[in-house]
This record gives structure tokens, C-alpha cells and sequence, in this order.
């Protein structure tokens, strides 16, 4: 069976102009969306199962019913180009490789939800995917498949893109919110949820590219095909993110539920040098890491990953082989945290820095055990006293690098420093 | 006085009318202002303050929430090699060390000619291709030893 819905023009030569995308049925989908209605469209992406690929794994059609039905205000859907999560990388291929995809999706999506205009969030840095996403708007204005009145349906849509400037946090759906209206990119309280009150305080959708983009397929071919994919409660494909200590890192699509070692082996060939495996973050740096005993068990499907204790989260699986240091690692990330907070709740924004600076103690050979339980303390501190979630964020990475490997931590204060080698696997 | 050229200003008015609120303009407006002047001076941010028709302060206090915004100077290849942990796991630090042994600076400085400035910056969104890093707009994947002293090399 085929399993690239999303993938399978990728890589394919002039996959990113418009004449290629229509030269297989492209925009057809839209069309024939078009003439369904908004409500129909809805329930197809609902039955399908469709989640969110962007981290929390929301149901998509559920999310879009939330939208008031007596508000005269107009709707915006906001998709979610931020990808900042570190180990994601898929929603980069799907604007590169197959920008009109992505387009047509927001086409189905925002008839569906009854929108007009749509902007893509797109981070600072992915200057060539916000160069080829340029174009192919360009194009598809110039030949009418958005803009006005579109394919004489009395349908109007437009789409904007908008860059960003370098803030993990953007990603945080209320935090694009206030940088697409021109602010710091500081989370907002919720509730309201920003389908009631969003950007420019209308009711907003906020998706991600890889979940917009999942969309034509479905109206395509059903929500019942869509669902012949993957597992009962995780349908559908995903595209993964590998990258870490792998023979071949990058993305592959592949239905939800296949075992994690599967994945590793026949994907990604395998671990580098044929070494074992140390353990494995499965879902984007904020998820709980993996022992090599846990990855014995667990499938790539939600419910797996939950029930060993972790997140599929935005499905970016970092591997670290034997040789690593977990301590390192974590204090890799402490930093990323500590850089990234927004600062506006002090358990967070002192949190993170104080969790970086032990942690760097800890790798320095200058801490004791009591400091390990600081740590703790400080992520147990933070987590659910913040305005957003980037506090459990930060604080799941700490915890669980701690409780499952211990020893390592402790091999620390008896080295008096790393007891690792540093430099590895740059290669000539 | 600091001004946009008539090309930029077009593109500064086409910017504006695709948002429902002025404001909501300033991303997008800061961007072309740090294109077109090089960096974020204050002049530059006054500037686009009085485009926006909002006060000053708020488009410091935005300009410097934003990390890619600069608000000084730097060489004419500002290079940012990524620190994070995909990136890390592949020899990224290596990479770090390589390029400021070979220009003789250290992380956050520029060197003497203005040339290079070289800084190390969190995940760009390409762990898959690790170690990378960043010049300009450009992005550079799959660094080895050879790769980052011919890209350098090609620079200087
Ligand atoms: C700290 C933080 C960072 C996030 N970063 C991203 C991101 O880069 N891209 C993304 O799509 N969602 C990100 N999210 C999730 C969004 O808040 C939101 O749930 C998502 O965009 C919804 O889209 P979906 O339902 O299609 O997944 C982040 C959430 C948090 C708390
Ligand atoms: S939890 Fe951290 S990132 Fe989120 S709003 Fe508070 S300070 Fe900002
Ligand atoms: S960790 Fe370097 S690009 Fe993601």
C-alpha cells in the first residue's frame, strides 16, 4: 500500500510550480471541496480521524467546531510555519517540496471554516522556503486559484505570508497570535481560546503546515481511506523527523503505529558505526527521552508513546547512541530553554536559568547530589504555574533525563566532570 | 535622515494594505527596514515608528524581543552555526571551533576586516542535515572539516 499522501511528489523535479502540481489533478480537490459545504468538509476531517501535527495532537475537526456560529466578525486561520521545536524539520519539506499542497489545504480548510484570509507564519530563518511559498502564492493568484472568487464558487480567499524574526515561542499558538499583530511574541492567558477571540480579536484557527497540508488527500479519497491508515485512535500517516546518531536522518512518512526500532532500522538505517542505542527522544526536545528497554516496546502512534511515558509531540525522533552523554545532552537543552523563555512568569523564565546553570555544575564535576534535587524541585515548580505550556516543556526533558538515568548523573560527581569524550562524529 | 528607497516603499505599502490593523505591519516593515539599511539603528526604528504611526518605544521593545533583528552592526557574512542537540550529537561544536580557530575570533566577535561575524544560535529547523549553520540567508547542510574550511575559505 502507498503511504506518501504528503510526500510523493518530494524530491521530484519542479514539484514546487504550479504546472506540475496541476499536471496531476492539483486544485482539483479544492473544487470539488467547493462544492460541498463548509459543514460537510468539516465532518469528512473530523470522521477522519485527522489530529494535529504541530505537538499537542488535537483533533482537527473537533478544533474547527469550536468556532462561534454568531459571531459577525470575520474568521482567520493561522497556519503554523514556526517550526521550532528542536528535531522538526518535516512542515520545511512540505513548503519546499510541494508548496501548492500546502496552499491548496488552506483553500480547503478555510472554506471549511468559513474564512477569507488566511496568513502562514513562517519562521525568520527559512528564508528559501518563505522565497518558494512567495512564488507559488504569486502563481496561484495570477491563475485564480485563490484570490477572488475562485473558481466562480463566490468563494474569496487570500494569503499572506508572514515572517518571523527568531522566538521559539512564536510557535506557541497565542504567542503567533501577538507577533502576527505586530508584538513580542509573549503567550497569551488563555482562555479565550483563540477560536472564540484570536488574532485581531476575531475567532482564529491555528494549524500546522503538515495538518493543513494532510487535508486534500482526505477530500480526495475519504475520510474512511484516510483511516485505513494507521491505528484505531492514530490514523493516518505522519512525516517523521529523524536526525541524531542515524545512518540516514531525515523525513519519511509512514503510518502511525509502526515500531519505533522498525522506524530506525528499515527508515533510517539503522545507528551509525552499528552501535547500540542509548536512548531515544521520540517527539521533539520537550518529550520525555526514551531507555533503549522502553524502545523495545513502543510504536510511533499516540497512544504508545503516552503509555511508555512520553509524547509523539511534533514526531521528531532524536537518537543518541552509546557514547553520549545524557548529562551534556540535557545541558544542551537547558539552554535552548533558558535562551527561549519569553520571561514573563518568573517560575519560568528563573526557572529555566536556574535548571541550565545546575545542570552546567552537574556536567562541570562542581555539583553534588543535592543539586540534582534542585533541579527536580525546580521543574516540578514550574510546571502548570505559567501562562503556557514552555515551563513543562523545559521541565519533562529535565525530569525524565534524571529519573531514567541516574547513573549517569551520578557517575558525574564521582568523575568530578564528564566522563565522556567530547568531540565524536564530525566527519573529515 | 534615513528613508526607504521607492522600490521599498512600494513594497512597505503592498505590505500594509494585506493586514487588517497598521500595526500588525511592523514584523514585516522591520524586516525591510534591516534589507535596506543594513541593521536596526535607532534612526532606522524611528523611522519605522513614524511608517507605523506608533511610538518609538514599542518598536525598540519589539525589535528587541526578535533575535534575528539586528540592532548593531555586524561583518558582511554574519555566520551562525547551530548549537542544539541533533546538531550537537553530529559535531557542531567541532564546526564552532574550526571556523574561530581559523579567523582567529571568538564566538560573538567580528573579525578586524569586517568580514565575518561569527555567532552560535539555538535549532534552525534542519537537524536532519546536521551539523549547519547559517550565513546571511543562506543555509549550509551536512558540514564535514573539509566543507567548512572551502566554504570559509570561498568567503574571505
Ligand atoms: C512552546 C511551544 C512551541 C510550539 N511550537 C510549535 C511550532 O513550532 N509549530 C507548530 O505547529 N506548533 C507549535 N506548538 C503548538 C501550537 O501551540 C499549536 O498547538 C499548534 O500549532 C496547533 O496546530 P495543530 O492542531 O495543527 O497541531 C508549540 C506549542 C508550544 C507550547
Ligand atoms: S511559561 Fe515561560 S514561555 Fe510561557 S508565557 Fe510564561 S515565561 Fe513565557
Ligand atoms: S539542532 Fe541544529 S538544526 Fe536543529
Amino acid at each position: 500500500m502507498e503511504t506518501n499522501l504528503l510526500t510523493k511528489y518530494f524530491g521530484v523535479e519542479n514539484s514546487r510550480t504550479l504546472d506540475f502540481y496541476l499536471s496531476h489533478g492539483g486544485y482539483d480537490n479544492a473544487k470539488k471541496a467547493l462544492k460541498m459545504t463548509p459543514e460537510e468538509v468539516i465532518d469528512e476531517v473530523k470522521k477522519s480521524g485527522l489530529r494535529g501535527r504541530g505537538g499537542a495532537g488535537f483533533p482537527t475537526g473537533v478544533k474547527w467546531g469550536f468556532l462561534p456560529k454568531d459571531n459577525p466578525k470575520p474568521r482567520y486561520l493561522c497556519v503554523n510555519a514556526d517550526e521550532s521545536e528542536p528535531g522538526t524539520f518535516k512542515d520545511r519539506y512540505i513548503m519546499e517540496d510541494d508548496p501548492h499542497l500546502l496552499l491548496e489545504g488552506i483553500v480547503i480548510s478555510c472554506y471549511a471554516i468559513k474564512s477569507n484570509k488566511a496568513f502562514i507564519y513562517i519562521r525568520g530563518e527559512y528564508h528559501y522556503g518563505y522565497t518558494i511559498l512567495e512564488k507559488a502564492i504569486e502563481e496561484a493568484y495570477q491563475k485564480g486559484y485563490i484570490g477572488k472568487n475562485i473558481f466562480d464558487s463566490g468563494f474569496d480567499i487570500d494569503i499572506v505570508l508572514h515572517r518571523g524574526a527568531g522566538a521559539y515561542i512564536c510557535g506557541e499558538e497565542t504567542a503567533l497570535i501577538e507577533s502576527l499583530e505586530g508584538k513580542k511574541g509573549q503567550p497569551r492567558i488563555k482562555p479565550p481560546f483563540p477560536a472564540i477571540e484570536g488574532v485581531f480579536r476575531c475567532p482564529t484557527i491555528v494549524n500546522n503546515v503538515a495538518t493543513i497540508a494532510s487535508v486534500p488527500w482526505i477530500i480526495e479519497h475519504g475520510f474512511a481511506e484516510y483511516a485505513k491508515f494507521g491505528t484505531e485512535k492514530s490514523t493516518g500517516t505522519f512525516l517523521f523527523s529523524i536526525s541524531g546518531h542515524v545512518n540516514k536522518p531525515g523525513i519519511y512518512e509512514v503510518p502511525m503505529g509502526m515500531p519505533l526500532l522498525q522506524f530506525i532500522e528499515e527508515k533510517a538505517g539503522g545507528v551509525i558505526d552499528g552501535k547500540k542505542i542509548k536512548a531515544v527522544v521520540p517527539g521533539g526536545s520537550s518529550t520525555p527521552i526514551l531507555t533503549p528497554k522502553d524502545c523495545e516496546t513502543v510504536n510511533l502512534d499516540y497512544e504508545s508513546i503516552a503509555a511508555h511515558g512520553s509524547m509523539l509531540g511534533s514526531g521528531a525522533i532524536i537518537v543518541l547512541a552509546e557514547g553520549t552523554c545524557i548529562v551534556r545532552s540535557l545541558l544542551n537543552l537547558m539552554h535552548f530553554y533558558a535562551h527561549e523563555s519569553c520571561g514573563q512568569c518568573s517560575p519560568c523564565r528563573e526557572g529555566v536559568d536556574w535548571m541550565y546553570k545546575t545542570v552546567h555544575k552537574i556536567e562541570e564535576g562542581t555539583a553534588t547530589e543535592k543539586d540534582l534535587q534542585t533541579v527536580l524541585d525546580l521543574a516540578n515548580n514550574m510546571e502548570g504555574k505559567t501562562i503556557c505550556v514552555f515551563s513543562a516543556a523545559a521541565a519533562m526533558p529535565a525530569r525524565s533525563y534524571i529519573t531514567k538515568f541516574k547513573d549517569e548523573f551520578i557517575a558525574h560527581f564521582d568523575h568530578k566532570g564528564c566522563p565522556y569524550e567530547k568531540y565524536n562524529y564530525l566527519a573529515d | 535622515m534615513l528613508e526607504f528607497s521607492n522600490e521599498t516603499l512600494a513594497k512597505f505599502k503592498t505590505t500594509l494594505a494585506q493586514y487588517p490593523e497598521k500595526e500588525a505591519a511592523l514584523l514585516p516593515t522591520l524586516w525591510l527596514a534591516q534589507y535596506e539599511f543594513g541593521y536596526l539603528s535607532i534612526e532606522a526604528m524611528e523611522y519605522v515608528a513614524k511608517l507605523l504611526d506608533i511610538p518609538p518605544s514599542r518598536v525598540y521593545s519589539v525589535a528587541s524581543f526578535y533575535t534575528m533583528y539586528k540592532k548593531e552592526p555586524t561583518g558582511k557574512y554574519l555566520v551562525q552555526i547551530c548549537r542544539t542537540l541533533s546538531c550537537q550529537l553530529r559535531g557542531a561544536e567541532q564546526v564552532t571551533d574550526i571556523i574561530c580557530s581559523k579567523l582567529k575570533v571568538n564566538l560573538g566577535q567580528t573579525t578586524p576586516d569586517n568580514n565575518f561575524t561569527i555567532m552560535e544560535v539555538e535549532c534552525l529547523g534542519s537537524c536532519g542535515t546536521a551539523p549547519m549553520m547559517q550565513i546571511n540567508d543562506d543555509y549550509y547542510e551536512n558540514l564535514t572539516k573539509s566543507k567548512v574550511n572551502q566554504i570559509i575559505d570561498s568567503l574571505a
